[in-house]
């Protein structure tokens, strides 16, 4: 709800209640944020969540566990390779499935490199809403590198499907650790090309410095994670705290900020793409041999139980909650996806602010709405 | 003035040549703001890593005509709650006093269709007006984008109108008088271009410039991503090209006084050393040079009807080249060529700024506008007044 900030001024007629979105060109899909306004300060923000709802988990009880796993893509649709991860990780847990470590290795390089992909969307995003045209087609010329990648191992870009539960169901192609070393090679250079546009750019911190501040118990108590926690200082990241895949033999730092300000989360996501690529240089580089698939049953049918499974996706924790009732498809499967917990927080962030701190707030909580309504 | 072949009764002589250049302003005008968006577009493309408009006739040079096409065949419409009176003159506002503003700019020694002795008063007082056309047409829209864009026009322009007028002050004290062909013959006698004198000056004039025609980083009132399209979010077809048309022509304008005023008007550079007269062959070269890349562009196109276009716009490139050639035209086009290519620089400047920084937020650019432009350019006023009175 609404409510009436007590600093707003003492005329009513001075507040406008506005529609941002479901049709505005910085919501990031069909987010629609009603904004109560004195002028343009912000008094009070309400989300309307729902535009792209889909219905994703009850499909799922209607899909063999198999069938349900292209779906999962289609949620966070800029990082679906770590969508397919959680979820094949999710099953394989159920069943006690074991993973050999050449499967483990590729799942590690290829959801880095989607975490990449993913940053570099939001990055030219956020800084297309906060008025800085340029970056973005940068940033897709890298992507379209990496999406080659993609397209090379399993044929598709955007919604993968690249992992099968119990491992690999393609074997990685010719030249895929040279590719892969190419772009660990040339992307850096990319990298200090955005930060020299941006990162010291006098118009670029007025904007995002203080801007949108969450501190550390605030964050924790909306349940926020990923880049959006690290950023306010706090120092969880799932692929330390319980790894998973091969992230156990990587070396790798997690980047934390102090104020927890816009700014705070651009030079965390820009030190993660950093992090990103040394893990997904280690992978290829000390890529075991062997099979690709661990002994999956021809039908999947997995045990009664029920297992929760949480992986760090590029927004944040994204987690796979699956009840089995011992039959092929599950008796419930739930999804606690990374941005619909943390756009919680927007109300939290903007207050105070003016219209144009929040789209630079939707850009930094890097939010899609796939993923959001499910 | 130049001689006519043949004589009008003087009662009529005065306006005969003024009217032709109004008709040809007008004529001529919405195409040359047309194409001065193709060339927005292919800069940007070209800082973008891509390569802008191709598909419409070779390289995409028919685009303006296609775009134009577009939006005068659009439906049009007018929000059933606007209102409908001040919806449609808002756009006419801007559009007009854009123009009107172009008959004050002294495009060459000849060229030109009135020479005031209050020229550059009459020129800004005619962009504020032009305001209006914006606040009008966010304000009649009914709607909250629009209002959002106008109101945000509003304080943007009225504070950095301030700051534009105390950098012209400069520039004018300098100068020594408010005509604007006089401007040009000023800075022919002190030898000497006026930002030179006057760097400060220059520097606040461009960036209020930005603010004033609404380019990034100051271009809050239609900041896309804020507030969707601002001022003119419920226009479309051919109100919406008349706005856009308004907002070239008023580059053009802000461009053209801070050429006349700072960047020496129509002279060549170095206007009085005789060793660079050479430099006044340039628009015969620069035709050439264009006629001769226009043809290299034509071998390489694939289609017959690009290969043909492409050749025949070479061919007239070449034709007007040797046009040149002949001494009396060359005098004409001189100062023409050199006010053109001074006004192309400022403009792609203005585009290299949009496409390479953010865009400011709006308490900080009202912020930057009262508390660095203003006093710096009073400042500036107040030293320059004390130099010229001790020197």
């Amino acid at each position: 709800m609404i409510e009436t900030s007590p600093t707003s001024t003492f005329l009513d007629a001075n507040e406008l209640v506005i529609n941002m979105g479901p049709q505005h060109p910085s919501t990031h899909g069909v987010l629609r944020v009603i904004l109560k306004l004195d002028g343009e300060k912000i008094l009070g923000t309400e989300c309307v969540i729902g535009y792209l709802h889909r219905g994703v988990e009850k499909i799922a009880e209607n899909r063999t566990y198999m069938q349900f796993a292209p779906y999962v893509d289609r949620m966070d649709y800029v990082a679906a390779v770590s969508n397919g991860l959680g979820y094949c990780e999710a099953v394989e847990k159920l069943m006690a499935i074991e993973v050999p470590p050449r499967a483990k290795y590729v799942r590690t390089v290829l959801t880095e490199l989607n975490r990449i992909t993913s940053h570099l969307l939001w990055l030219g995003t956020h800084a297309l809403d906060i008025g800085a045209i340029t970056p973005l087609f940068y940033c897709f010329r890298e992507r379209e590198e990496i999406l080659k990648i993609f397209e090379n191992y399993c044929g598709a870009r955007l919604t993968t499907h690249a992992f099968r539960i119990g491992g690999l169901q393609y074997e990685t192609y010719n030249g895929f650790e040279e590719q892969v070393r190419a772009v660990c090679d040339t992307f850096p250079g990319r990298l200090d090309e955005y930060e020299m546009l941006l990162t010291n750019n006098r118009i670029w911190l007025e904007r995002t410095k203080s801007v949108g501040i969450l501190k550390a118990d605030e964050a924790i108590d909306f349940g926020v994670t990923g880049p959006v926690l690290r950023a306010s200082g706090v120092k969880w990241d799932i692929r330390k705290a319980m790894p998973y895949a091969a992230y156990e033999e990587m070396d790798f730092d997690i980047p934390t900020g102090e104020n927890g300000d816009t700014y705070d989360r651009y030079l965390v996501r820009m030190e993660e793409m950093r992090q990103s690529l040394r893990i997904a240089r280690q992978g290829v580089d000390r890529l075991p041999a062997g099979p690709i698939i661990g002994k999956v049953p021809k039908v999947i049918k997995p045990p009664v139980g029920e297992v929760y499974h949480s992986i760090e996706a590029p927004k944040g924790e994204l987690g796979y909650y699956i009840v089995s009732d011992g039959s092929t498809q599950p008796y419930r499967v739930r999804v606690r996806p990374p941005s619909f917990v943390n756009l919680q927080a927007l109300d939290r962030m903007v207050r105070g602010l003016l219209i144009a701190d929040v789209v630079a707030v939707i850009g930094t909580i890097d939010i899609v709405l796939g993923e959001v309504d499910r | 003035m130049t001689e006519l072949p043949f004589s009008f009764p003087p009662s009529i002589e005065p306006f005969v040549l003024p009217a032709l250049y109004i008709v040809i302003l007008v004529a001529v005008f919405p195409l040359i703001a047309g194409y001065i968006v193709l060339l927005e577009r292919k800069v940007m493309a070209d800082i973008q890593v891509r390569l802008g408009p191709m598909r419409v006739g070779p390289h995409g040079l028919l685009q303006p005509i296609a775009d134009a096409v577009k939006l005068l065949i659009k439906e049009d419409i007018i929000p059933a709650k606007a209102d409908r009176m001040v919806f449609w003159l808002a756009p006419v506002i801007s559009v007009v006093t854009a123009l009107v503003a172009l008959s004050l700019v002294p495009f060459s020694k000849y060229f030109f269709v009135a020479d005031t002795n209050v020229g550059l008063l009459f020129l800004l007082s005619i962009t504020s007006v032009g305001i209006l056309g914006i606040i009008l047409g966010g304000w009649s829209s009914n709607s909250h984008y629009p209002l959002l864009g106008a109101l945000r026009s509003t304080a943007q322009l009225v504070s950095y109108e301030v700051a534009l007028g105390f950098a012209l002050i400069g520039g004018l004290m300098v100068a020594g008088t408010l005509s604007m062909q006089q401007m040009v013959h000023a800075q022919l006698e002190q030898q000497m271009w006026f930002i030179f004198y006057q760097p400060v000056a220059f520097v606040i004039y461009f960036i209020a410039a930005l603010a004033e025609t609404n380019r990034t980083p100051f271009d809050m009132p239609e900041a896309e991503s804020e507030i969707v399209a601002g001022y003119h979010t419920e226009y479309s077809g051919f109100r919406f090209a008349l706005y856009f048309l308004a907002e070239y022509a008023n580059m053009v304008v802000v461009s053209s006084i801070a050429v006349t005023l700072f960047l020496g008007g129509w002279l060549r550079p170095f206007p009085n050393v005789r060793l660079l007269d050479f430099l006044n062959y340039a628009p015969i070269l620069a035709m050439f040079v264009l006629a001769f890349f226009v043809f290299l562009g034509a071998s390489r196109e694939r289609r017959p009807i690009d290969k043909m276009g492409l050749a025949g716009l070479g061919a007239v490139c070449a034709l007007i080249g040797l046009l040149f050639l002949v001494p009396a035209v060359l005098d004409w086009v001189q100062g023409l060529f050199w006010f053109v290519l001074k006004v192309f620089l400022v403009l792609y400047t203005f585009i290299w700024i949009r496409f390479t920084v953010p865009r400011y937020r709006y308490d900080q650019l009202m912020r930057i506008g009262w508390r660095w432009l203003i006093p710096l350019a009073m400042a500036n006023v107040i030293v320059t007044a004390i130099v010229m009175i001790l020197f």
